[in-house]
C-alpha cells in the first residue's frame, strides 16, 4: 500500500468510507464523488476501484501515462460508459448517469480535446447547437448572440473578433475557448476538459488556462486531463494520478513536486517531492 | 450605431469598422467563394451574350419563358440534390425516381383509375418520398455510402419504371394530356396581372425578411451589415423582379393559320420554383433542423455530442430529397407531356451540376437552396442556347461537363482554402 500524499487502494476494495482517506477536500464542498469505480471490457479492466472527489470552485488535475484509464473515468462520469461497478456521488446523492444528455442535465459538461464543433457554422451557431433557443418555432438568431456575446464577454474571451464568423477561421486557442464556453453557459457545475491545451502554442496555452482559472473562481468543479506537468502546476488546485487503472495519488497540488507527479505517473508510487511521507510498501 | 448602455458593453467585442471597410470585406467574402456569386454571374453574362451573338432569338421573350420552364426541372432536382449534399451524401437515382413520381401522377390519374389530380399528385409524392426513406434507412443502417444505395437505385428504379410504364399497354408512353392540372403545370400561364402580383409580392416578402432582420438587430445592438448592402440587395431584386415582369407579360404569341394567339404571363411551374425556393430556404436557415442538417455536414460527431440525432435528420435528408424529387418529376413529366419508358439518363447529372455550379459543396456543410436556382438557370441557359444553335447533343454534354468540372474545382479549392487558412 502506498500512501504518499494520501493514498487510495490499489487492488483491495476500500475498507470504511473513501472520503475519510481524502482529507485535503474537506475544506470545500464536494461536488462530485466516485466510490470504487470499476470498468471492464471484457477481460480489460481500465479502472479498478477508482475513488475521486471533485470539489466545487477548484481545478483537480487527473494526470497519468497513455492507457491509465484517464479518459475511461470522465466517459464513466459523462455518461458514456456505464461503470461495470461502484458509485457515483453528485452533491452527496447517488446518481446514475446513463447518457451525456441525462450527465448534462446534472451539470456536466465535457470539452473534447478534438471533434467538439462544426467549422461551418459560426461561433454563436456552436454555442448553442443542441440547444438552439426558439420564438414561434423559428430560431431566434438575436436572443442567442447576445447570449453568446455576453457569456464570452463575462469569461474574458476578447480575441474573438466576431461572434457571427465561422469557426473555421479561429485559432486552436479561440476554438478550444468558444468550446470551454459552450460548455459552461449552460449552468454548468461540473467542467471536464480532456488535454484542452495539446495542440496549442504557448500564448494560446495561456489563455486556456486562463479561461479555466476563471470557471474555478466563478465556483465552478473543474477536471482537467493534461499531460502537461507545467500546465497542471500552473492552473491545479488538486491533482488525481491514475497508474494502470488505479488511481494511485490524490491530494492538493502542494503535496507534489514535479520529480514526485513523475515518479506517480509512471511507477504508480513515489519516495520523493514534497511529500516526505514514504510509502509503506 | 446607437445602443443601450448595458448592450454597448457587451458589443465592444466587436471592433467598429466603417461602412465602407465592411462593403470592402464583403466583397473579399465573395470572391474567397463563400457565396461566389461574382463568377456565377460573369459566368451567366458570358453564356447569353454567346448565345445572343450566335443567334439574336435567345433573349426574345418566347425563348427566356421556354428557357425558364427547362430551368425548372433542373432547379427543382438540384434543390432535391442538396438536402443530401449537405450532409455530405448524394442522391445519384434522383433523375429516375422523379420520372417514376411522375409516372405514378400520369397512371393513376388516366385510364383505368381516373383519380382526382390531388390525389394523383399526392400519391406521386408519397411514392418519391418513400422511396428517399427506403434509401435513408438502407444508408444508415447498413452503413453504407449512399452514393452505393442511391447508384443501385439509380438502376432498380429504371427497372421499375419500364416495367410500370410498359405494364400500361400503351407502347412505352403514356401522355397525360387527358389530366388538365398536371398538363397546365408548365403548357399554362397565369394572367398578366396575376403574375405581377405573384412576383411583386415575392419581392416585397424577400425584401421585408432582409429588412425586418436588420431593424431587429439595430435594436438588440448588434451589428448590422451597412445599408448600401442591403439596399443592393433589394434594388437587385426589384431590378429583377421588374424584368421578370416584363418578360413574362411580353405577349410570346405567333400568327398562326391567319389569326392571332395571345400568350402571356408567368407558366405555374415558376410559382411551383418560387414557393419551393422560399419554403427551403426559411427550412433551412429558421428551424432547428435545418441548422441540423449543416451541423452533421459539418461534423457529425460534434452534432451527435451536442445531442443531435444524427441518424434521424439523416433521414429526414433523405425524405425530403425524396419529395423535392417528386414535384421535379411532376413538371417533368408536364413539360414532356406524359411518360415514357425511355428517360433522359443525364438528368441526374444535371441535378448534382445544378446544386454544384451554384455555390453547393460535394464535401458537406455548406449550400442553399438558392444555389439549385442559379445552378439550374446556368444548367438550362446551356441546354436551350444549344438546343438554339442546333449544336449536336455530344457537344452540350460536353460543355455541360465542363462547366460541371470548373464548379467542382472551385468548390474543393474553397474547401482546401479553409482548411490551409486554419
Ligand atoms: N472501448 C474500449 N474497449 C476496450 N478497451 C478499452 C476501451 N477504451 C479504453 N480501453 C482500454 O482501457 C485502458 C485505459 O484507456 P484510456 O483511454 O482511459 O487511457 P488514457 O489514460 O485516457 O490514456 P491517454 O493518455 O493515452 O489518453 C487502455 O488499456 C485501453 O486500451
Ligand atoms: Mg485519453
Amino acid at each position: 500500500m502506498t500512501n504518499a500524499p494520501e493514498s487510495s487502494s490499489t487492488s483491495l476494495p476500500v475498507v470504511g468510507p473513501p472520503a475519510h482517506l481524502d482529507s485535503g477536500v474537506s475544506s470545500s464542498s464536494v461536488l462530485l464523488e466516485l466510490r470504487g469505480i470499476t470498468k471492464s471490457f471484457g477481460a480489460v479492466q481500465a479502472l479498478k476501484h477508482v475513488d475521486l472527489e471533485v470539489p466545487a470552485g477548484q481545478v483537480t488535475a487527473l494526470i497519468g501515462d497513455n492507457g491509465a484509464g484517464k479518459s475511461t473515468l470522465i466517459k464513466a462520469i459523462a455518461g458514456i460508459y456505464a461503470p461495470t461497478s461502484g458509485q457515483i456521488l453528485w452533491n452527496g446523492e447517488e446518481v446514475h448517469v446513463h447518457s451525456p444528455r441525462e450527465a448534462e442535465q446534472l451539470g456536466i459538461a465535457t470539452v473534447y480535446q478534438d471533434l467538439a464543433l462544426c467549422d461551418n457554422l459560426d461561433v454563436v451557431q456552436n454555442m448553442f447547437l443542441g440547444h438552439e433557443e426558439t420564438r414561434y418555432h423559428q430560431l431566434d438568431e438575436i436572443s442567442m448572440e447576445l447570449a453568446a456575446k455576453k457569456v464570452l464577454a463575462d469569461l474574458s474571451v476578447t480575441t474573438v473578433k466576431s461572434v457571427r464568423q465561422k469557426v473555421a477561421s479561429l485559432s486552436g486557442g479561440q476554438r478550444q475557448s468558444i468550446a470551454v464556453a459552450k460548455a459552461v453557459m449552460r449552468d454548468s457545475k461540473l467542467v471536464i476538459l480532456d488535454e484542452p491545451t495539446a495542440a496549442l502554442g504557448v500564448s494560446q496555452t495561456a489563455q486556456v488556462l486562463g479561461l479555466i482559472h476563471t470557471l474555478a473562481s466563478r465556483g465552478i468543479a473543474v477536471l482537467l486531463i493534461s499531460h502537461n506537468l507545467a500546465d497542471v502546476f500552473v492552473v491545479a488546485d488538486r491533482v488525481a494520478v491514475m497508474y494502470l487503472g488505479n488511481l494511485v495519488s490524490s491530494g492538493p497540488i502542494s503535496d507534489y513536486d514535479t520529480a514526485s507527479a513523475v515518479d506517480w505517473i509512471t511507477t504508480g508510487a513515489s519516495t520523493r517531492g514534497a511529500s516526505t511521507m514514504a510509502p509503506a510498501s | 450605431m446607437s445602443s443601450s448602455p448595458e448592450i454597448n458593453d457587451v458589443d465592444s467585442l466587436v471592433p467598429h469598422e466603417s461602412p465602407w471597410q465592411e462593403v470592402w470585406a464583403q466583397l473579399k467574402g465573395l470572391r474567397r467563394g463563400d457565396s461566389g456569386m461574382v463568377p456565377i454571374v460573369i459566368g451567366i453574362v458570358v453564356l447569353v451574350a454567346y448565345f445572343q451573338i450566335r443567334n439574336s432569338l435567345f433573349l426574345s421573350a418566347g425563348n427566356l419563358v421556354n428557357l425558364f420552364v427547362q430551368a425548372t426541372t433542373f432547379v427543382l432536382l438540384g434543390m432535391a440534390e442538396i438536402w443530401l449534399l449537405l450532409l455530405g451524401d448524394i442522391d445519384l437515382s434522383v433523375g429516375y425516381v422523379s420520372v417514376l413520381g411522375g409516372a405514378t401522377a400520369v397512371i393513376l390519374g388516366d385510364g383505368q383509375f381516373h383519380w382526382p389530380w390531388f390525389l394523383t399528385v399526392l400519391m406521386a409524392i408519397l411514392v418519391t418520398t418513400a422511396i428517399g426513406a427506403l434509401h435513408g434507412a438502407i444508408t444508415i443502417l447498413l452503413r453504407v455510402p449512399s452514393f452505393i444505395v442511391t447508384l443501385a437505385g439509380l438502376l432498380a428504379w429504371e427497372g421499375v419504371l419500364i416495367y410500370v410504364v410498359d405494364a400500361q399497354g400503351t407502347g412505352g408512353t403514356i401522355s397525360d394530356s387527358s389530366e388538365k392540372v398536371l398538363y397546365d403545370l408548365v403548357n399554362t400561364n397565369m394572367s398578366t396581372l396575376w403574375t405581377i402580383i405573384v412576383l411583386a409580392a415575392s419581392v416585397i416578402a424577400s425584401s421585408l425578411v432582409l429588412l425586418l432582420r436588420d431593424r431587429a438587430r439595430r435594436r438588440n445592438g448588434l451589428t448590422v451589415l451597412p445599408f448600401v448592402i442591403t439596399g443592393l440587395k433589394i434594388a437587385a431584386m426589384v431590378i429583377a423582379g421588374g424584368i421578370l415582369v416584363s418578360i413574362f407579360n411580353t405577349n410570346r404569341g405567333v400568327t398562326f393559320a391567319g389569326h392571332q394567339v395571345t400568350l402571356e404571363g408567368m407558366p405555374w411551374a415558376i410559382l411551383v420554383d418560387i414557393v419551393m425556393l422560399a419554403g427551403g430556404t426559411a427550412f433551412l436557415s429558421r428551424t432547428k433542423a435545418g441548422r441540423y442538417l449543416y451541423a452533421i455536414g459539418g461534423n457529425a460527431e460534434a452534432a451527435r455530442r451536442a445531442g443531435v440525432s444524427v441518424n434521424r435528420h439523416r433521414l429526414l435528408a433523405f425524405m425530403l430529397t425524396g419529395f423535392t424529387t417528386g414535384i421535379a418529376g411532376l413538371l417533368y413529366i408536364s413539360r414532356q407531356g406524359g411518360v415514357s419508358d425511355n428517360v433522359d439518363s443525364t438528368l441526374v447529372l444535371y441535378a448534382v451540376a445544378a446544386a454544384v455550379i451554384g455555390g453547393t459543396s460535394l464535401f458537406g456543410g455548406r449550400g442553399k437552396i438558392i444555389h439549385a436556382l442559379i445552378g439550374g438557370l446556368i444548367v438550362a441557359i446551356i441546354y436551350n442556347g444549344m438546343g438554339l444553335l442546333s449544336i449536336t447533343a455530344s457537344a452540350e454534354y460536353i460543355a455541360i461537363a465542363v462547366v460541371l468540372l470548373a464548379a467542382v474545382t472551385v468548390d474543393s479549392l474553397a474547401r482546401r482554402g479553409s482548411e490551409v487558412s486554419r
